[in-house]
């Protein structure tokens, strides 16, 4: 399982690589494609079937909308040319990238190695789900019951994604 | 937005039924079987997509539908929310308490509240979706006027 996982992982890489390099639009959204089929595969190999549908139905319904998107604006890749707004930009992006890189060192730091205190909440999940859920399925017994909170930061962060869409594609409000 | 041809306007007529009964049955059946109400939400939302793709439609038309997605879209939420502080009244005094009757393992309608999160935040992950794809072709139709 391992050699055929790495398979994949490579396939993904390689296509990843290719979608940043390439000079049609249109190529590079469908190699983009690779890397979220890939994953589907990696989920299913890693026996995680929940993960596997989620993310084969968001990836189709994504490359569509993107595919359109393509073909609707352009399938050229249109260059700028760097100006002073840019380099404040960039300076800002780097200067935001190092406290960021820093405040994960800060908390990740006292942690343990990764994979040996950690996961120690895996057990006690196990154990008893069945019986104090009620539930058959184990991840949703977890996503919806004993991680409830997480749940609904999901659903409110969807909610968040639609109203930041519907506040940059407004017309009436730039005119 | 302009339809398509009839092949694929047929097609799309016997197909978007039977995918729209498999996610209702990904989210009802998400406390059984694998898939849940984020799964089953963007398998609705995608024979809705596919409707609107081979039909087309008018630009007026598909303002209203949006406006009536949204109001969808935030009530599923708060009834998300709701169910949450429910467990908090009339379950043990935490939120998200799963204080309905466990029922049987395996069973269609057990586990508690469980099946009715994943019914709620299945309309809104279907109607989230929807959103975005129409707001989409709505900022592509406007700006074409």
């Amino acid at each position: 399982m391992d050699l055929s996982i790495s398979i994949i992982l490579v396939f993904m890489i390689v296509g990843a690589i290719y979608s940043i390099h390439a000079k049609d639009l249109l190529s590079a959204v469908i190699t983009c494609g690779i890397v979220g089929y890939g994953l589907v595969i990696c989920f299913l190999l890693l026996k995680a079937p929940d993960l596997a549908i989620v993310q084969i139905v968001v990836e189709t319904i994504n490359l569509i909308i993107m595919v359109a998107v393509v073909l609707d604006s352009s399938r050229e890749e249109r260059y700028a040319r760097p100006d002073s707004k840019g380099f404040v930009s960039a300076t800002a992006v780097f200067v935001m990238m190092a406290v960021l890189l820093y405040f994960f060192y800060a908390s990740a730091s006292p942690l343990d190695k990764l994979g040996t205190s950690t996961l120690r909440m895996a057990g006690p999940y196990i154990e008893g789900a069945a019986a104090k859920t009620g539930s058959a399925n184990l991840v949703t017994g977890v996503v919806f019951d004993f991680r409830g909170y997480d749940t609904m930061g999901e659903a409110v962060v969807l909610v968040t994604a639609v109203l930041g869409v519907l506040t940059i594609l407004r017309l009436k409000g730039k005119k | 937005m302009q339809g398509l041809t009839i092949i694929v306007k047929k097609t799309a007529q016997l197909i978007a039924g039977m995918i729209f009964m498999y996610g209702i049955y990904v989210i009802t059946h998400g406390h059984l079987t694998p898939g849940g109400g984020f799964a089953g939400g963007v398998i609705i939302a995608g024979s809705f997509i596919l409707i609107t793709l081979a039909f087309g439609s008018d630009v007026l038309k598909l303002i209203k539908e949006e406006r009536g997605t949204t109001v969808v879209e935030s009530l599923a939420t708060i009834m998300v929310v709701l169910t949450g502080t429910a467990g908090f009244i009339f379950g043990t005094g935490y939120f998200f308490n799963n204080y309905l009757p466990k029922g049987v393992v395996g069973a269609l309608i057990s586990a508690g509240t469980l099946p009715l999160y994943n019914i709620f935040v299945g309309i809104e992950v279907a109607a989230s979706i929807f959103i975005i794809f129409l707001s989409l072709i709505i900022f592509k139709e406007e700006s074409q006027l």
